[in-house]
């Protein structure tokens, strides 16, 4: 059951990024170079959406709370930050755009797979090294979300109540997708070049 | 064309609805760890090894944390977050099949490279390559990377995706200014 819902919601996942040119590094570049925010209104808007709809869920008793998976905060998530960010500007690719990117038949996601694999690898490697630096030790209590959700295994950073901020924050998301301007770096209309 | 963005964000936001509400938050950059490992442990099968009570360790640290979940996975490569990965590709494939498939051009190199660097696909390989190589090292040392950690984790107020969102950013959006001079 779980791998037909693997295969079911994996599928509709790639599509979907291929669809809003997600995969598609011209799109990406345009995005991170403040040309055309088109792709940052859909992420900002899908963040929205997906927020509301979760914590509504969970507000109605449709979507079970455990099934939320918070990720633990510390410094290196800032540092790794940094890291995936240079190289996702240089290269356009994030690691689910650039396997999907590959798959669609672009050569360079070829390449970046390969070079991805390698980062992995030395990752692997390197690790003893980062958690004895004390870069991976929790900060702020870890896996924490920003309010204090019902039933979750997660404490909140703040005493509010977590899933009403959760709608409130997705409601911001979709506001911002909706007023951020197209281009906010250049003159003319946002560049948009053919597939 | 790309989808218009209201219809697209609706689209990508219900997708990560969907994974929450069936199964758990989508990620993916953990799979290139459980790749590597499946690599590895074929060329030396000592790497992951369980123990007499079934559970899964690995002489690697990174693999053995967690209670070996990771050890787990890549000697169980039919796991659910192993096929999602596989299932994106496909999905990602047919989607761009089905709109006529992505032009030659493209498929060799990027308009934007073009319109920057010229004919030199050898180069942007390259550039691909290391870019590759620090999204991956970045995105282990986060501990997630743009869908994990950014969508995901915004989508459910984790304050771990609001510290690598702000890193990401602050990094991308001056590596592509100064890279990517002309626009295409």
């Amino acid at each position: 059951m779980n791998i037909v819902l693997a295969l079911v919601i994996g599928a509709a996942f790639g599509a979907v990024l291929d669809r809003i040119g997600a995969t598609n590094p011209n799109w990406i570049i345009r995005m991170l170079s403040l040309r055309n925010l088109h792709l940052m209104k859909t992420i900002l808007l899908a963040i929205g959406t997906g927020s509301i709809l979760m914590f509504g869920g969970q507000m109605l008793g449709l979507v079970d709370v455990m099934h939320m998976s918070v990720k633990t905060a510390y410094v290196g998530v800032f540092i790794g930050g940094l890291m995936l960010g240079a190289g996702w500007a240089a290269s356009g690719y994030c690691p689910g755009t650039g396997v999907c990117a590959a798959a669609s038949g672009r050569k360079d996601g070829l390449f970046f797979i390969a070079g991805g694999l390698l980062g992995a690898a030395a990752y692997m490697v390197t690790y003893p090294t980062w958690r004895a630096s004390g870069l991976l030790d929790k900060l702020a209590g870890g896996k924490v979300t920003l309010g204090s959700v019902p039933g979750a295994k997660y404490d909140g950073l703040m005493a509010v109540s977590g899933d009403l901020l959760g709608i409130v924050l997705g409601v911001v998301f979709v506001l911002v997708a909706f007023v951020l301007p197209e281009r906010l770096v250049g003159d003319g209309p946002a560049p948009v070049a053919a597939e | 064309m790309v989808l218009n963005w209201k219809t697209g964000g609706v689209l990508l936001g219900f997708v990560f609805f969907l994974a929450v509400l069936l199964v758990k938050p989508i990620g993916v950059s953990t799979q290139f760890v459980i790749l590597d490992a499946i690599v590895a442990d074929a060329v030396n099968p000592e790497l992951i090894t369980q123990t007499e009570d079934g559970a899964y360790t690995s002489t690697n640290e990174y693999l053995a944390k967690s209670k070996g979940k990771y050890a787990k996975n890549a000697s169980n490569p039919l796991n659910y977050s192993f096929v999602f990965v596989i299932a994106m590709m496909l999905g990602a494939f047919l989607s761009a099949m089905a709109r006529g498939g992505i032009s030659k051009e493209e498929r060799k190199l990027p308009a934007i490279w073009y319109a920057n660097y010229g004919d030199t696909p050898m180069k942007r390989y390259a550039v691909a390559f290391l870019g590759g190589f620090i999204v991956l090292y970045g995105a282990r040392l986060a501990g997630g990377c743009t869908s994990g950690h950014m969508m995901s984790g915004m989508m459910q107020t984790s304050l771990s995706g609001y510290i690598f969102a702000a890193g990401a950013f602050a990094a991308a959006v001056p590596v592509a200014m100064m890279m990517y001079r002309k626009e295409a």
